[in-house]
This record gives C-alpha cells, sequence and structure tokens, in this order.
C-alpha cells in the first residue's frame, strides 16, 4: 500500500487547468520530494492532497483510501501539513497550549495535558514555551509549533510546503533535522515540495521535477550527486542550483 | 591602496524597546575600495540595518551615529537631508529585495527609469528615451521598445528585477548597495540576475556591496566578505578564504548548509553559546 | 507589587491564566500611558458610579415634583437648579445615568455581535454568502441611521425599549463592514488552512479563529460608535419617541426644557453638559483603545 497515489491528476485554479497529468506513488515510509520553480504547479498538487484545491479530477489516494474532494475529518487523522510562512500559519492571538489543544478538542481525543506536554518535548520545545504567543517565539520556533500541531493527530502522512524556505540556514539546519528524526521515530511518509535541490539530497529519497504543470522526470535522490538527469529542464535546474563542475572544486 | 571610496567607522544603529534602546549594529568599521564586499549574516544580524544607514535611511524611531563616514571626500554624517538626497541614486543607489514592492504600480517601466535619470542628469526627452532603451538593452531585456511601455504587474519577478537594476544603474552610480537583490527569486533567474550585476560593475568599475544571507552566493560574487552576527562583524576575509574561516559562527553558518552531494545523516547544528554570551 | 508585576510579565508563564492576565496588564500599562484615554476612563468610571450609586448620590428623588419650587436657578439646595415641576435636576440627571448606560450597553450587546457575525459569515465564505449579506447591509446602510430609526419607532410605538431596538437595527451594517473587511485580510492565510486541515468545521473556524481577530477593531469602533448611540438616543427622545416622561432620559430633558430656554436656561443645558460629557468620554477612550488595540490605524509611531 502507497502513502500516497495520484493517477492522472489535472488540477484547475479559477477555470484554469494549472497541472496536469500528474501521476506518481509515494511509498509508505518514503520521503518524496516535488521540485520545481514558482509557477510549477508544486505546490497546487499539495494542496489538491491535502483537500485546500477542491477543483480537480482524477484519483488521490491517501493510505489507500480514495479521498474526497472537500476537507473530511477521515483525512485529518492520517494526512497534515506544514505550511512555509511560519508567521502565517500560526494564529497571532492563541497560545502554543491552544494551538496544540485544538486538534484533541476537534476529534475529542481526551489526555490533552499531558500529549501537549509529550508533543513540545518530541518537536525540542522548552515547556517553558506552552503558555507563550506567537509574538513571543523566533521563527524556528514558530515552525516547530506548527510541526507539532500537524503531529497531535499522530498522522502518518506529512505535506512538507516548503518548510525551511523561510528560516535562516543554521535554523533551517535544525527543522531539517528535526523532521528526519520524526520520520524515523514515528515512521511517517513525506511528500516536500521545495525550490531547493541541496534540502532534497539531505532529506529524500526520491523526487519529481515539476515545469509548467507536467512533471518532467522523477528521479532517485542520488541523481544529485552525479548529475544523472535525463530531462534538458531536469539538468538546467540541477545547475542552475550550483550543482556544476566548478561548485564541486570549490567545496 | 589609494583613499577608499567609502570609510566608515564605529557605525551604530539603534532602536527603542520597552527595556530601553537595543543596538542593531554594534560600532561597524571598514573600508570600501573599488570592489566587491558581501555582507553576510542572518535575519536580526543587522546586515539591511547597516546597508540603510550607509545612505542615511534609517527612519525613526531608528537612530543612527557613526564616528566617521566618508563617501569620496564627503563626510556623509553631516551633510544636510538636501544634500543626500542629491547624492542618493546619482552616486549611491540601492537595490532592495523585492521588486514588486519598490516599483510604482502606476507608472509605466520606462517612465520610472526616465525619472531615475532625469532627476541626477539634466537631458534631451530624446536622449533620455534613447539612454533608456540602451539600459535595458544592457540589463539583457530583449524586445526594450515594447518593455517601457509596460506597467510593473505586467512583467515577471525576474525582469522586474532587472528594471530595478537599470534604474539604480542608469544615473551610473559610483556605489550600488544590493540587499539580497535575487532572494524573491527562483534559482535559474537569480543567477542571471546577479551575473548581470556582476558584469555591470565590473565594466563600469563600481563598488558593490552585496547584503545576503547566502554564504556561498556571496562567496560565488564578492571578493572580500565580512560576517556579521548580532551586530558585530565576527568575521572578515577574502572570499576566495571563506572555506578556511576561523570563527566558529561562520563555520557553523557553512556546515549547516546542506549540500547537493549530501551524505551526512545529520546537519550539524549551531552551539550558540560556543561565541556570545548571550 | 514587585512580584506581582514581574509575575504578570513573564516571558514564560506556567499557566494559560497567567499569560492571559499578563497580556491585559500590558495592554492596561499602554492604555495607562495615553492621557487621552484616562481622562476617557475616568469620565465613564464616573458615570457607572453615578448609575450605580444613584439613590445615595442624588439629594432628591427624580420624580418628586414641587410646584412650590418650580424653575428655581442653580444654588446650594439645588445644584443644576429644578425644572417645571420643581424635580431636581441634578438628581434627575445622575438618575438619567442609568437609562444612557443601559442603552448604549444593550445597542453593543444587540448590534455589534450581530454585525460582527454576519460580516465574518459573508468576507469567510465569500461569493453568493457574500453578495447577498453585503446587499441587505448596503441598503440599511444607505438610509440616514436617525430616519431610520425613527420609522421603526414610529411603527413599534413609542418607548425605551423600541429605542433601543431601533438604534441596534440601524447601528449593526457599519460593524458587518469593518468585520468583512477584516475577515478578507486573513481568510485566505495558512493558519485558517491549517485549522480547516485539522478537521475543524467552518463554524469552529468562524467563532474561535475569525471572530476573536476582528473583535479588537470592533471594540474601538463600538466605543467611537457610542457618542453617537447617545446622541441617536438623545434625539429620539428629543423628539418624544423614546424614553417617555417622566423617566429621566438626558435627550427628553432638553426637550422639555426646549420651552424655558431664552429664560431658565439650565432646565436644557444640565442634561445636555451630560450628553456632551460621556460623549467626549467615549470617543477618547475610543481613541486610546485604538492605539493599543490596533497599532496599525493609529496615525502615530
Amino acid at each position: 500500500m502507497s502513502a500516497i497515489s495520484l493517477k492522472n491528476l489535472d488540477i484547475s485554479y479559477q477555470s484554469k487547468k494549472v497541472v496536469r497529468d500528474v501521476t506518481f506513488d509515494v511509498a509508505e515510509g518514503e520521503s518524496f520530494a516535488l521540485v520545481g520553480e514558482s509557477g510549477s504547479g508544486k505546490s497546487t498538487v499539495l494542496k489538491a492532497i491535502a483537500g485546500l484545491a477542491p477543483d480537480w479530477t482524477g484519483e488521490i489516494s491517501i493510505l489507500g483510501q480514495a479521498r474526497s474532494h472537500k476537507v473530511d475529518r477521515d483525512v485529518a487523522t492520517r494526512c497534515q501539513m506544514v505550511f512555509q510562512d511560519p508567521y502565517g500559519s500560526l494564529h497571532p492571538r492563541k497560545s502554543v497550549d491552544t494551538v496544540l489543544s485544538e486538534p484533541l478538542l476537534i476529534h475529542g481525543l481526551g489526555n490533552r495535558n499531558s500529549r501537549v506536554i509529550d508533543m513540545l518535548a518530541a518537536v525540542g520545545l522548552d515547556q517553558r514555551f506552552r503558555f507563550r504567543f506567537p509574538h513571543q517565539l523566533s521563527g524556528g520556533q514558530r515552525q516547530r509549533v506548527a510541526i507539532a500541531r500537524a503531529l497531535m493527530l499522530e498522522p502518518k502522512v506529512m505535506l512538507l510546503d516548503e518548510p525551511t524556505s523561510a528560516l535562516d540556514v543554521s535554523v533551517q539546519a535544525e527543522i531539517l533535522n528535526l523532521l528526519k528524526r520524526l520520520r524515523r521515530e514515528q515512521g511517517l511518509s513525506y511528500l516536500m515540495v521545495t525550490h531547493n535541490l541541496p534540502v532534497v539530497s539531505f532529506m529524500c529519497d526520491r523526487m519529481a521535477v515539476m515545469n509548467k504543470g507536467r512533471i518532467v522526470e522523477i528521479a532517485p535522490a542520488s541523481a544529485l550527486h552525479d548529475g544523472s538527469f535525463t530531462d534538458p529542464y531536469s539538468q538546467s535546474l540541477y545547475a542552475a542550483s550550483g550543482g556544476n563542475p566548478d561548485r564541486k572544486e570549490m567545496a | 591602496m589609494t583613499a577608499p571610496l567609502l570609510s566608515v567607522e564605529n557605525l551604530r544603529v539603534s532602536f527603542p524597546t520597552p527595556a530601553g534602546r537595543a543596538d542593531v549594529v554594534k560600532g561597524l568599521s571598514f573600508d570600501l575600495g573599488r570592489e566587491r564586499l558581501g555582507i553576510v549574516g542572518e535575519s536580526g544580524s543587522g546586515k539591511s540595518m547597516t546597508g540603510r544607514a550607509i545612505l542615511r535611511l534609517i527612519r525613526r524611531p531608528g537612530h543612527q551615529s557613526a564616528d566617521r563616514m566618508m563617501f569620496d571626500g564627503l563626510d556623509l554624517t553631516t551633510l544636510s537631508e538636501r544634500e543626500m538626497r542629491k547624492l542618493r541614486g546619482a552616486r549611491i543607489s540601492m537595490i532592495m529585495q523585492d521588486p514588486k514592492f519598490s516599483l510604482n504600480p502606476v507608472m509605466t517601466v520606462g517612465d520610472q527609469i526616465a525619472e531615475a535619470l532625469r532627476t541626477h542628469e539634466r537631458l534631451a526627452r530624446k536622449d533620455v528615451g534613447a539612454r533608456v532603451i540602451e539600459m535595458l538593452h544592457s540589463v539583457r531585456i530583449n524586445e526594450p521598445e515594447r518593455v517601457v511601455r509596460l506597467f510593473p504587474h505586467e512583467v515577471s519577478g525576474g525582469m522586474g528585477q532587472r528594471i530595478m537594476i537599470a534604474m539604480m544603474l542608469i544615473p551610473q552610480p559610483d556605489l550600488l548597495i544590493a540587499d539580497e537583490p535575487t532572494s524573491a527569486l527562483d534559482v535559474s533567474v537569480q543567477a542571471q540576475v546577479l551575473d548581470l550585476i556582476d558584469e555591470l560593475v565590473r565594466n563600469k568599475g563600481m563598488a558593490l556591496i552585496l547584503i545576503s544571507h547566502d554564504l556561498n552566493l556571496v562567496a560565488r560574487y564578492c571578493d572580500r566578505i565580512l560576517v556579521m552576527h548580532s551586530g558585530k562583524v565576527v568575521e572578515s576575509c577574502a572570499a576566495k578564504d571563506l572555506h578556511e574561516a576561523t570563527h566558529p559562527y561562520t563555520r557553523g553558518l557553512l556546515a549547516a548548509v546542506p549540500r547537493m552531494e549530501e551524505t551526512r545523516d545529520e546537519l550539524p547544528v549551531l552551539d550558540r553559546s560556543a561565541w556570545s554570551g548571550t | 507589587m514587585t512580584t506581582a508585576r514581574t509575575w504578570l510579565l513573564a516571558d514564560s508563564p506556567n499557566s494559560k491564566l497567567q499569560a492571559n492576565l499578563g497580556n491585559g496588564y500590558r495592554m492596561m500599562g499602554a492604555l495607562m500611558r495615553n492621557p487621552l484615554a484616562v481622562v476617557g476612563m475616568v469620565i465613564l468610571s464616573m458615570l457607572l458610579l453615578a448609575a450605580i450609586f444613584a439613590p445615595w448620590i442624588a439629594p432628591h428623588t427624580p420624580f418628586g415634583q414641587n410646584l412650590g419650587a418650580r424653575l428655581l436657578p442653580p444654588s446650594a439646595a439645588h445644584w443644576m437648579g429644578t425644572d417645571e415641576l420643581g424635580r431636581d435636576i441634578f438628581s434627575r440627571v445622575i438618575y438619567g445615568a442609568r437609562i444612557t448606560l443601559m442603552i448604549v450597553t444593550l445597542v453593543a450587546v444587540i448590534s455589534a455581535p450581530l454585525g460582527l457575525l454576519i460580516g465574518a459569515i459573508a468576507g469567510y465564505f465569500g461569493g453568493w454568502t457574500d453578495k447577498i449579506l453585503m446587499g441587505v447591509t448596503d441598503v440599511f446602510l444607505s438610509m440616514p441611521k436617525l430616519i431610520l430609526a425613527l420609522a421603526f419607532v414610529a411603527a413599534l410605538g413609542p418607548g425605551i425599549e423600541n429605542a433601543i431596538i431601533a438604534i441596534a437595527i440601524t447601528s449593526w451594517p457599519a460593524y458587518a463592514r469593518i468585520a468583512r473587511a477584516e475577515t478578507l485580510t486573513f481568510r485566505n492565510s495558512e493558519f485558517i488552512s491549517a485549522t480547516r486541515l485539522l478537521g475543524a468545521s467552518h463554524s469552529r473556524v468562524i467563532v474561535r479563529h475569525v471572530l476573536p481577530l476582528c473583535t479588537s477593531s470592533m471594540i474601538v469602533r463600538v466605543t467611537l460608535d457610542m457618542a453617537g448611540i447617545i446622541l441617536t438616543a438623545a434625539g429620539l427622545g428629543f423628539l418624544g419617541l423614546g424614553a417617555q416622561p417622566p423617566l429621566p432620559e438626558w435627550g427628553a430633558m432638553i426637550s422639555r426644557g426646549r420651552t424655558f430656554i431664552l429664560d431658565q436656561w439650565w432646565v436644557a443645558t444640565m442634561p445636555g453638559l451630560a450628553i456632551i460629557l460621556v460623549s467626549l468620554g467615549f470617543c477618547f477612550l475610543g481613541d486610546g483603545l485604538r492605539d493599543v488595540l490596533d497599532p496599525k490605524q493609529g496615525g502615530k509611531s
């Protein structure tokens, strides 16, 4: 059974087709990357899987179950999403404790106090942050809270939308390490959207390169080591990201 | 070396907080010749404030002071606001992060570039038009005759940033300050824009201050690098020696960047207690 | 005192209560640094105290007629003079505070939540919901407030309750507009999407996430509108459609005093002063609140 399976997915936005004929499978426990430049439709694919872009045709299934076009509670417990902007993804008036308790309240889960405490520990946040508000946290700490919120319902599939692109390099390293550790510890599958190829090299097993709404190539992450891409667009993206010979000499 | 183009000594920028004034730039000093200087740091390091302070663009309630800030024989600390305005754009230009916020949405691209030129030079209308087209050519915009009639929302991000560069370079400044000029752009466009800045700077013999959070990018496009951390320069070195940097902060930053041929299982994380008490 | 302060301002509060109290304390502190807001608060606390302790403050009963002491000018015995039935105006103004406070509170309690909810729903769902709700709102907004209130009172019959209902009905559309505008600014933001993805229903998102973000600008607006509400209520009272005699409503008192305004100026002036003072109080407090709750709208710093 695959974690995420997409078949012939077409997605429209305001009656304009922005993604065409996307087909790929993410195996359970795998970390899969969708890479491409802005406007390539990579984030739209993620939104459709999450249920935030309802105007699609084709087939989307999560852990073997086809999903509906709407946001639904059932999918919520299996699949969660982490957003790009740590400043926009937390409600400005809600404390960390409220943010983390909310998913438990929605799904009527008990034992909230201890679950929140455990989750803070799991994402590496000190307990003293529990009653702080977002404006009292740094970007990296906010992203940890956002990851914790997504994990509260113990989903098995995580959708990551450029989770570190708004962060400083040193903080990015911390968050990437955290995501990698959580995946190992909780047996998660990741589908990650990014434009940063070195991040893919660190985090992912396989990747799909998207250009103008289509997938042009699906390659193993090892292709980033030797540049063995077959599609000309993937090659140019690889070169522009610094994956060229003179970069190797410098390092 | 001859007298430097820009010489800054003990530059300080402070902002008020509930707990008193806090310095975001704490006594920065450097000399700049006709060379390419990179200022690198993470958010909150004071790198952008340094760029703005050189142009005396720190808005209230922020406050800046310096023991010395000489630009080509002019004392920037004592110039009147009016003289500063003449200097900005004409002799020192600044390229900001996002072209969307720096271009006037209701003026055509051509008019904006022409205005940048006219405020600093008296030229006949015909010559202005020719100079604008020529400048757009040099920032590699195809069909400049068509582009001058476009409005900013009709151009892509990469083209917008090239138009910004054209606007900043048309008065032929001596110093160009580029503050994260490409972080809003896609990788493939990033390289093009930076190559362009680099080429124009070299050809015209300008000085460049490139402000960025990206160590590798700065190393590629600059001669000399200042690494800033919480308002202070922690390391100053030639760009080619960056990988032999000695300060633990610089080394930590370098190590924390994932590489294209990544084999590490975990990225080294900065131990923030290693070099500062805070 | 210092320990309470450090407890309130702690960077890492230990409980929800401490965090919320700390926030309240910071806001209060910011409000206290604004001199006009303090003046506004003092005036409004005077109104509140006058309303609560009216029987103890007022030297006479507000209804006690004494035809032997008609239309006396202000003196030591009657600080604001007496009216045409020999009632002590000062006592009536003090008791009038109760009515004013009741009007203001009820109008705020009815119209602000109504406007807030309608605006938030319109802004959150968009599309047809938005068009229909905002169409209705525009119809109400396009009519002059006092005329509309007059029409309602005329239909419902004069009286203080009907005046309150009429004012509430005419004042919600402005709040709906504000709430909608505010909602539009963040309805596509990631924290709303994230909450939806957790499985939260639309009503939960609106009530727990959208409304709390609209309330601060709403509180500011309602406070600033209070002056207008008091004036509308007084206007209705003046026209004889609000509070009925012998209730000591300020607008109605001015109306009664109009007959004697040239010879016995104090009969109309004293309740008028009370209206001005309270309106001013609300305006000052509203301005102060805006600076504290809504820094982006306040002009300075």
